[in-house]
């Protein structure tokens, strides 16, 4: 049998399209072949009018998330031989993104809801130059290192029903990222945060499907850091009725 | 399917529908709708530990009727399912528990399995302290 593999993907021209279709190619199978040489093959070779994002082919950028076989996939990292010679491989654009040609989804909305949750240091002071830098100990980073590998690749989005089925739902990676803030011991923002997360479009909307961490390629734990903040907003909201008044938590000074 | 709205630079946007069986596309997402399903198996064995307390209270006639009862076919067969999804709920709840307790010992991450192992541990020795309990008699 010649090696080759069938690459079914998902086509998109809003300019002629009601809704997408499948047109199947045929591609060379090379096991050092990832799906997005594939998809480069394809637009080099057979039809340039395909239309997807990707820039650094080695799982930094988290352009070229798609659905191949109906898993959220870094393309980048997705191997040919894992589906095997003569296999048909259905590429389709991320779900529950809107689509603007073929595989390329529409990010605004995520980047609003990304936005939305502050996902920089806060500072309430901001003393002089001359204190010194913020220091941080090991244990202090590895609080929220792993929140802080997310690189945008919205893998996660495509993976979480609730965001298909709430579309105000702000969303795993986000999410994840503001608790990334929150555990910097350099920042003060997190009651702040709070206030724009602890409500039913926020921390409150997840339901624990955990597909999130699952598709996660940079091993983020979107999950984990959402249910740690509903422990977090569960014990603000305690400590409201036990200390109503001066339970500001946000103290914290780093500077030596 | 719906069209967004034309905007400056795109013509027009598809959206595809969420289906109302997404949760039957994949077995993942089936799992997790039946440890949602789960907390009414709980809530079941709630009321029937509720309903024995009281059988208990109201004497050996009312305990008679409700252990009678209990013997019918149908109860059994609602007394496995309930039990099956009791098995399901704790596991599956045992297993999220390390993501969403993170334990740190001396600044560093404890790994998951050492926080679910002593839910595990618990539940074993607290279901053979009963099944003792209740045994001895018997």
């Amino acid at each position: 049998m010649a090696d080759k593999i069938v690459l079914e993907i998902a086509r998109y021209a809003p300019e002629k399209d009601e809704e997408p279709s499948f047109q199947s190619f045929e591609v060379p199978f090379r096991k050092e072949w990832v799906v997005l040489d594939a998809l480069n093959h394809i637009k080099d070779k057979i039809d340039g009018s395909l239309t997807y994002r990707w820039s650094c082919r080695m799982g930094v950028c988290g352009s070229c998330g798609m659905m191949v076989n109906g898993e959220p996939k870094l393309t980048c990292a997705t191997f040919l031989s894992s589906y095997g010679n003569g296999a048909k491989v259905r590429v389709e654009p991320l779900r529950y993104f809107p689509v603007i040609r073929d595989l390329v989804t529409a990010l605004s909305d995520f980047l609003v809801k990304l936005q939305s949750v502050k996902p920089w240091l806060i500072r309430k002071d901001e003393p002089p130059l001359s204190a010194g830098e913020f220091l941080q100990t090991p244990e202090q980073l590895d609080l929220y290192k792993q929140f802080s590998m997310c690189i945008n690749c919205t893998l996660c989005y495509a993976a979480c029903p609730v965001v298909g089925l709430e579309p105000s739902f702000v969303g795993p990676a986000a999410i994840a990222l503001a608790q990334r803030y929150n555990l910097d011991n350099r920042d003060q923002g997190a009651q702040e945060r709070l206030g724009l997360l602890a409500h039913p479009e926020g921390i409150w909307g997840c339901t624990f499907v955990g597909e999130c961490t699952r598709v996660c390629p940079k091993h983020v734990d979107p999950a984990g850091a959402i249910q740690q903040y509903k422990l977090k907003a569960a014990l603000e909201w305690v400590k409201s009725f036990v200390l109503p008044r001066g339970h500001d938590d946000e103290s914290k000074e780093v500077r030596s | 399917m719906t069209m967004q709205p034309s905007t400056e630079f795109h013509p027009r946007w598809y959206r595809a529908k969420v289906s109302t069986y997404w949760w039957m596309g994949s077995w993942r997402y089936l799992l997790f709708i039946l440890r949602e399903l789960s907390s009414v198996a709980v809530a079941w064995s709630v009321v029937m530990t509720v309903l024995l307390l009281r059988a208990l209270l109201n004497g050996p006639e009312a305990y008679a009727r409700l252990t009678q009862c209990l013997r019918s076919t149908w109860m059994i067969a609602l007394n496995i399912i309930t039990f099956c999804f009791l098995l399901l709920h704790t596991i599956t709840w045992f297993n999220l528990a390390p993501r969403a307790m993170p334990v740190r010992v001396g600044g560093k991450r404890v790994p998951e399995f050492l926080v679910a192992v002593p839910n595990y541990a618990l539940w074993v020795v607290a279901s053979a302290a009963i099944a003792w309990f209740v045994l001895r008699t018997s």
